[in-house]
């Protein structure tokens, strides 16, 4: 019988997002998916999973899950802890991918300051795609419930059966500093020289209107040119800072509509999107320039600097003594040293377990 | 055509403009461009691309910086629309939508426009409207050109629920609202038939090139269409003139 995973408690706001909607900017559905791809990426690849898998992407409260009928691989994100409880009880902590038994119970707690994060999920959740996603956008009904995660909802698992133990990064990424790096435009000629000095010079701060649709700024203010605040509706991508009247700036994410009639000043690149996902109200950031080649450049850079965390994968909470490998595999016989639980990090897991 | 310019939002996606003025002279110009970037995507001579969106003046290409590279598509783009000329063929569905004509604006509309109840809806309902964009909301089309006369802005205080269904207008355009929504058009009558439903397999039920006219139907008639909608007995299809 395949695994489900239960909610038994669904969190504030807590939604399945993958890399998002495909083929939708046409017909006006943004591309939503989960704010932190980069992390994303990570959790899929720590699971073994498709680059593109569904993750609970959770915000303010995080949740508490049951597996039931099977075992089910989890993997935290940064900003997640929890506590296991059932007959071997553990803490996991984030960068950790870890087997869920049946009648296994983690509860998560998202750190004080960390507006959101993903639980990675091995194998695929059984649920249908649209516009070949898994991701959830409430306002148009889209994604496999058509809305946020609620207490008692159930997913379907499919292939995450194998237990190779707790895993985790040899060297996972370390938060980034320094100013988020931008390409001017596309209404560069809607603004004054002296805003995009201001914008590229001055310190803004997150403000408390932040959501998945975008997150406005607060600081120096933004002058349009002569040719107002105002532009023909044209094109959004994640990551675009449109200006409106007010000239304080608004930067644009995952659930931003796919049109927009405020002028852009510029927009963050696709290596620094994720750090967005980051920043809650009340943080500073400041902006850099860059041209679209130095940001293709950096997208390249990124995958390959993923790529290298990923490759590194060793045993997590090395020198703790595990009570479920130690009851398995001294039972069989074998004489193992239960200080270095690496011994066995690929025991099997018995079929006919209660 | 000539290509205005290329707007990058930065390594995600770059911005066609194509006319600066919207219109049916912008549409078509757009809907051409539109037409043969689709079949270069289709046809894998976009390295990298990854679907196109379309706007009044412009179309947005989103593309993946690992699997191609912007001045690349820029300039295959460029030389492709050089030779493209700039009128659609005229293409798309024509769509009949019942309308029931009873929008709370009707009387502060026949005001502003110093015309009647009756006048406006008959010229909104003679009308055939050209489907520009799909945008703001999943589904929502804005559709021109409004009948000479009918030129107003947008309500200066939005109303923070506009019902599912509206049809609306303001600057030149009409919209129908896909979901109930916040918004500041003039409301003029409501379409029963739902304009995107996440199950169906094409979730938006109009394509910017798409035509529309209104036909009025009474409250009555509304009910009737709106419930069998939800029963399943009519198809949203159906409002679609069958191929010509």
């Amino acid at each position: 019988m395949n695994a489900r995973l239960l909610l038994l408690r669904a969190g504030a706001r807590s939604l399945l997002q993958d890399t998002g909607f495909r083929g939708g900017r046409g017909i006006g559905v943004p591309a939503a998916g989960a704010l932190d791809g980069d992390a994303l990426y990570l959790l899929n690849r720590l699971l073994g999973n498709a680059s593109d898998a569904a993750a609970i992407e959770v915000a303010l409260v995080a949740p508490k899950l049951r597996a039931e009928d099977g075992p089910a691989r989890l993997a935290l994100g940064p900003g997640l802890s929890g506590q296991v409880s059932g007959d071997n009880p553990r803490k996991v902590s984030a960068w950790t991918a870890f087997t869920l038994h049946p009648g296994e119970t983690v509860a998560l707690t998202l750190d004080a300051g960390c507006p959101v994060a993903l639980i990675g999920i091995g194998g695929e959740i059984d649920l249908p795609m649209s516009l070949r996603s898994r991701s959830t956008l409430p306002r148009a009904g889209l994604g496999p419930l058509g809305r946020r995660l609620e207490d008692g909802d159930v997913l379907p698992l499919q292939g995450s059966a194998r237990d190779p133990g707790d895993l985790t990064f040899a060297a996972p990424p370390r938060a980034e500093t320094g100013p988020l790096r931008a390409v001017p435009g596309p209404q560069i000629e809607w603004f004054t020289d002296a805003a995009h000095e201001t914008f590229f010079g001055g310190e803004y701060g997150v403000s408390v209107e932040t959501d998945r649709m975008g997150m406005r700024l607060e600081g120096p203010r933004l002058t349009h040119s002569e040719r107002g605040a105002d532009i023909v509706s044209d094109g959004i991508a994640p990551g675009a800072i449109q200006v409106p009247g007010s000239g304080q700036p608004i930067v644009l994410l995952a659930d931003a509509q796919t049109t927009g009639g405020y002028p852009k000043i510029a927009t963050v690149i696709g290596a620094d999107l994720s750090r967005l996902a980051q920043l809650a109200p009340g943080d500073r950031l400041r902006f850099s320039a860059v041209s679209v080649e130095e940001a293709e450049t950096a997208a390249r850079a990124r995958r390959a600097a993923l790529d290298r965390i990923a490759e590194a994968v060793i045993p997590a909470n090395a020198g703790r003594i595990d009570l479920r490998a130690l009851w398995q595999v001294n039972l069989v016989g074998g004489a193992v040293d239960a200080l270095r639980p690496d011994h066995f990090p690929h025991h099997s897991e018995p079929e006919d377990r209660p | 055509m000539e290509l205005i310019a290329a707007r990058p939002l930065a390594d995600r996606a770059v911005t066609f403009e194509l006319a600066t003025r919207v219109g049916p002279e912008a549409a078509a110009r757009v809907g051409a461009a539109q037409a043969r970037l689709a079949a270069m995507l289709e046809s894998g001579e976009l390295p990298g691309a990854l679907e196109l969106s379309r706007a009044f003046c412009s179309i947005t290409l989103h593309y993946d910086p690992l699997q191609g590279r912007q001045a690349d598509l820029v300039a295959r783009v460029r030389l492709a629309l050089e030779g493209t000329p700039p009128e659609a063929r005229e293409g798309g569905r024509l769509w009949r939508l019942p309308c029931c004509y009873e929008g709370e604006d009707l009387d502060d509309l026949a005001a502003r426009l110093e015309l009647t109840r009756e006048e406006i809806v008959t010229r909104h309902a003679a009308n055939e409207h050209h489907v520009y964009a799909i945008g703001f909301l999943p589904g929502l089309p804005f559709m021109g050109e409004l009948p000479e006369g009918f030129s107003v802005p947008r309500r200066t205080s939005p109303r923070t629920r506009v019902p599912q269904g509206s049809v609306a207008i303001a600057n030149g355009l009409t919209v129908i609202y896909p979901f109930e929504s916040p918004g500041g058009w003039h409301i003029v009558g409501r379409c029963p038939v739902p304009l995107f439903e996440a199950e169906r397999a094409a979730p938006a039920l109009l394509e910017a090139g798409d035509r529309v006219r209104f036909d009025p139907v009474s409250m009555k008639e509304f009910g009737r269409i709106e419930a069998a909608l939800a029963q399943g007995t009519i198809d949203p299809a159906s409002f679609a003139e069958t191929a010509q």
